[in-house]
């Protein structure tokens, strides 16, 4: 039926589609192997970046566990601004509940979210902030990441490490509008942002404090564990 | 096999002058926008796009009797972006702080046109030492284009230079070169600064061509030249 030309042809592509499944099949493999000889060291360096941005706001004196293995899982939360699942990191002194870190997302930022870490002692008031993401104007509102603060002595951040737990909900503002906490000339709505976003976490960390700190979270301990 | 110093000679002045990727071929311009505000992230990100241009043409040249001219594109997409990954694990495992700088950017590079073209119109053609060579020198000219626009950004938009460099060698601290009270330009970081600077550049860099090609005519035949002016 088929002409000699049209045999031909078949058997060309067959070939190619051939060569062109060994390629794939071949390079494939190799980034299976890439991706398992580099995993335990990104899995390491992961860690030890969360660790590092622990360490800014959890003081080492204020616990003997290791938080990063004492986590819970909490869903998505309106009042922290998490949209997915975010863990929460317990820290205990003598197995006493001492302080816990938790995933705060300040949604309306000047440019999206600005995603941060912080931290809060066993009654849940704030005692560190830092900013892990964010797309703030640069020069301009992205003050809030200590490395890009000016004031290298005193980062406009570190004001959220001795917040008094009398403050009332109207000094939870910026000075300009009428509330105890400083922000730089030029760039308001990032630091407005920020404050809100860990006013509400507070309230809700205060809320639900024996919730957060509870033992029940062995099992999701291990579930959090293996599950990564 | 093997490369002359002549072969050599010709993709090194191609790749870091006459077809510099940046400043005549203008490729690659997103990763130059948002990665150019300072130095140390532009000469990384170069130095991800050199290793990934100098494997790939290596490979894609060592693999080129194997791979049928029809399909020759999606093979040579599959190599540069295998390769890309690669480099992108890598850099995620032992540069970790730097990764997440430059973040999207990484896997980006297999977007850079740059790449295909190198493979496509080098080293398929050209012997692998050849290939990884002109790889190489395309790389080292967007690596100095990117440098100086990002140490340029950098000094205008900030008043420093080398900061984030803890995050390739830990412990080495950025320079202050503008006084510690300089407000910062604004204009320099954001990406309308980018273009700003490499548009100089680019003026720059053919002025000096156009000197040089005045200065050859003259010397080729000094009449034509004298009449000229």
């Amino acid at each position: 039926m088929s002409t000699p030309a049209e045999k031909h042809a078949l058997r060309v592509s067959g070939e190619t589609a051939l060569t062109l499944v060994a390629f794939i099949v071949f390079f494939t493999a190799f980034l299976a192997w890439a991706f398992l000889f580099t995993k335990p060291t990104i899995e390491q360096s992961a860690r030890s970046e969360k660790l590092a941005v622990l360490n800014q706001i959890l003081p080492a004196k204020l616990y003997d566990n290791d938080p990063l293995a004492d986590t819970l899982t909490l869903p998505a939360e309106p009042a922290l601004g998490t949209t997915v699942p975010s863990a929460v990191y317990r820290a205990r002194l003598n197995s006493q509940p001492s302080a816990l870190a938790l995933d705060v997302v300040a949604p309306d930022g000047y440019s999206g979210n600005i995603r941060m870490l912080a931290a809060f002692n066993a009654q849940g008031q704030v005692i560190g902030v830092r900013v892990v993401e964010h797309k703030e104007t640069p020069g301009l509102g992205d003050y809030i990441e200590p490395r890009k603060d000016k004031n290298k002595e005193r980062p406009w951040i570190s004001q959220f490490d001795h917040v008094p737990a009398s403050l009332s909900a109207q000094n939870w503002h910026v000075r300009k509008d009428g509330g105890t906490f400083d922000a730089y000339a030029g760039a308001t709505v990032t630091p407005r942002a920020v404050i809100k976003a860990i006013y509400k976490a507070q309230k809700f960390v205060i809320a639900n404090r024996q919730a957060l700190f509870a033992r029940e979270a062995k099992d999701g301990l291990a579930k959090g564990q293996n599950g990564r | 096999m093997w490369i002359t110093r002549d072969e050599f000679r010709d993709i090194a002045t191609k790749g870091i002058w006459k077809q510099n990727t940046s400043l005549v071929q203008i490729l690659g311009l997103c990763p130059l926008l948002a990665v150019t505000t300072n130095l140390v992230n532009g000469v990384m990100l170069s130095l991800a796009t050199l290793l990934v241009m100098a494997l790939s043409n290596f490979a894609v040249s060592s693999l080129r009797h194997f791979i049928p001219y029809e399909i020759r594109i999606p093979v040579f997409i599959l190599i540069a972006a295998a390769l890309v990954t690669v480099v992108d694990l890598l850099m995620n495992a032992y540069l970790h702080g730097l990764y997440v700088v430059l973040g999207i950017f990484i896997p980006l590079i297999i977007t850079n046109c740059i790449v295909l073209a190198r493979i496509e119109a080098f080293a398929a053609k050209n012997p692998p030492v050849q290939a990884a060579s002109d790889g190489a020198m395309m790389g080292v000219g967007m690596l100095w284009t990117l440098a100086l626009i990002g140490a340029l950004r950098e000094i205008l938009g900030s008043g420093t230079l080398f900061s984030g460099i803890d995050l390739v060698i830990p412990g080495a601290q950025p320079l202050q070169l503008l006084p510690a009270d300089y407000p910062g330009l604004l204009l320099a970081i954001l990406p309308p600064g980018a273009f700003i600077v490499l548009g100089c550049i680019i003026a720059v860099k053919n002025w000096i061509d156009a000197r040089q090609a005045e200065r050859a005519l003259k010397q080729a035949n000094p009449l034509i030249a004298g009449g000229c002016q």
